[in-house]
């Protein structure tokens, strides 16, 4: 079986395409994750693809259903954190040949296809689609959303796997070398001039804070209800091995990485999967868990005019995602119980729920609203996932908790405030990502 | 700081060798009347190839943005940390952006809006590179 890259026609990435065809249509039904670690010991128990199929078959038992029956599989087959296996480092065979594998012997280690899980699931013996939905889990959540309404699969489990190893964020491969080409030097990114991976967005938010007046120290009280609701994640990083709450204080002394970016708006790389599973709305009746159904999904593919976006530009694209998601959702922003966007940088969280319009906030609103109660027991809950900051670098925990609150599984995380009946996740960039809309009803 | 060094390809060997003799140049769409970087195959507004070409600019822009770096990837400047890393805007058409290590600027004071002008530096292979200084 042969699987390809989801095509750009899965994406909902326009204005004006009305009501998703298949809204309410889709359900999340099933959660499973692997333990997080820092970074991966070498040993073939603890591999990228042996915590994939630990979070797969988690997924699937919590739905209840019987592995026979799934038909489907999308996955993001890059699972870099940001760090690349070494080029000429020897790859340790015992643990290649520990599982079933492909042609690559980096499968399952550094990154993954759907080949490889199929030859170590044998349970799996019914799955006829799969697809790539690369990016991160919101992409993939977009795809298996869209294949499970177009009918492609009735069953899907969605994965997304992140590989850590050895070695500092980004250090190696061309940033270690001598000379790099000329098209690398000019490009956006990370050049030869040295940005860190948080240097755009630092940019966008010191001029943020220069046009609406607001200070860095601001975003203490967001990275303080973030941390706080990720020590409520059993899941997650933080709270499996560092148990410790980020005070203001803490955040305000860390060292800066790009400033205006310090240490804590840079989400912490780790090792972990996770998975769900899709099914429709008809067939999600029968399962153990309560559906959440799809309302809508959208994505922004913003393009900037340079080197790097302005405000403006990013403004404009959060804008607009925030109306496709509606549009397709057929809701207004009065209709959203809580949000869950993406954080990993901390800074560009206020993009992403300026655009949105979350609670009526308009553009430089969302420093001064971070100054309110924005926790889980308040009316106006911000980010009661955590987030990456909260829990580690997964980009799936604001998916994870959002269907957990709908479900009422939240735990300790649970919204007390308001009633959670329909959320928004998504991510990662403001200028690019993919969103979608949770609902307790299926209208 | 002595940046990497710069090994010039099919598409960027005009602009780096316009910087070995002191020009700054960029890609232009004369059909669209429209400067573009960073470079690429097509025309970013049009999508043609046909009508892009080398253009000679003026040197002159503003500093539009900057941030401090402090923990760099890369190995080459990390002795130099922390240091300024500014967005340059181009007074010939304001949209267009490049990166500046400003240097001669202190760290951390950088005036924002200030006027700048192009200079040119050499790389770790001696490939120069266009900079910005303050205009005093």
């Amino acid at each position: 079986m042969t699987t390809e890259n989801a095509p750009a026609s899965m994406y909902r990435t326009t204005e004006g395409l009305g009501v998703w065809e298949h809204k309410g249509k889709v359900a999340a039904v099933g959660i499973g994750h692997s333990p997080t670690t820092r970074r991966w010991d070498g040993t073939a128990e603890n591999t990228m693809g042996a915590n994939s199929i630990f979070a797969l078959r988690q997924a699937i038992a919590d739905a209840g259903v019987d592995p026979a029956d799934i038909d489907g599989l999308v996955l993001d087959p890059v699972t870099t954190t940001g760090a690349h296996w070494p080029p000429g480092q020897e790859i340790p065979m015992d643990v290649v040949n520990h599982w079933n594998s492909t042609d690559d012997p980096l499968d399952g280690i550094a990154k993954l296809s759907a080949e490889w899980i199929l030859k170590n699931m044998p349970e799996l013996t019914n799955v006829k689609f799969t697809m790539y939905g690369q990016g991160c889990m919101s992409h993939a959540i977009v795809v298996a959303a869209q294949a499970v309404g177009e009918g492609r699969t009735h069953t899907c489990l969605v994965l997304k796997s992140w590989h850590n190893l050895e070695g500092r964020y980004n250090q190696s491969g061309v940033s270690a070398q001598d000379e790099v080409p000329g098209s690398f030097a000019l490009a956006p990114g990370r050049t030869l001039w040295g940005a860190p991976g948080s240097y755009g967005t630092a940019l966008q938010f010191a001029e943020y804070c220069r046009k609406y007046g607001k200070s860095h120290d601001m975003m203490a009280p967001f990275m303080a209800n973030s941390r706080r609701n990720g020590l409520l994640f059993p899941e997650g990083y933080w709270a499996q091995h560092r148990p410790e709450q980020l005070t203001a204080e803490d955040y305000l002394n860390a060292r800066w990485i790009a400033k205006p970016a310090n240490l804590f708006d840079n989400d912490i790389p780790i090792m972990v999967s996770g998975a769900y599973l899709f099914t429709t709305a008809e067939r999600a009746k029968d399962m153990k868990q309560k559906p959440v159904y799809i309302l809508n999904h959208a994505s922004s593919r913003g393009a900037q005019r340079s080197v790097l976006p302005t405000l403006d530009e990013v403004e404009k694209e959060t804008a607009e995602t925030g109306r496709k998601i509606y549009e397709g959702a057929g809701i207004t922003a009065a209709d959203l119980s809580f949000e869950n966007m993406y954080d990993g940088f901390a800074l560009f969280h206020q993009f992403h729920i300026e655009g949105l319009r979350y609670r009526g906030m308009q553009n430089g609103d969302a420093l001064d609203f971070y100054q309110k109660d924005i926790s889980i027991e308040g009316p106006d809950p911000v980010l009661p996932s955590g987030g990456n900051i909260g829990s580690g670098r997964s980009r799936f925990w604001m998916h994870t908790d959002s269907i957990q609150q709908i479900q009422g599984r939240a735990g300790a995380r649970a919204l007390t405030g308001v009633k959670p009946e329909i959320g928004v996740s998504g991510g990662p960039m403001p200028m690019g990502g993919n969103f979608t809309v949770w609902s307790a009803t299926p209208d | 700081m002595v940046k990497q060094g710069i090994v010039p390809d099919e598409l960027t060997k005009p602009f780096w060798d316009a910087a070995n003799e002191g020009r700054l140049e960029m890609q232009n769409c004369s059909a669209c009347n429209r400067l573009q970087n960073p470079p690429a195959d097509t025309c970013s507004q049009c999508k043609s190839a046909d009508n892009l070409e080398w253009k000679a600019l003026s040197g002159k822009g503003k500093i539009y943005n900057y941030g401090v770096v402090y923990d760099c990837p890369v190995r080459l400047l990390q002795e130099d940390q922390p240091f300024n890393l500014a967005v340059i805007t181009l007074d010939e058409d304001p949209g267009i952006q490049m990166y500046s290590h400003l240097p001669g600027t202190p760290v951390d004071v950088v005036p924002v809006g200030a006027s700048v002008e192009v200079i040119f530096e050499k790389s770790a292979n001696g490939q120069m590179i266009p900079e910005w200084q303050v205009v005093s």
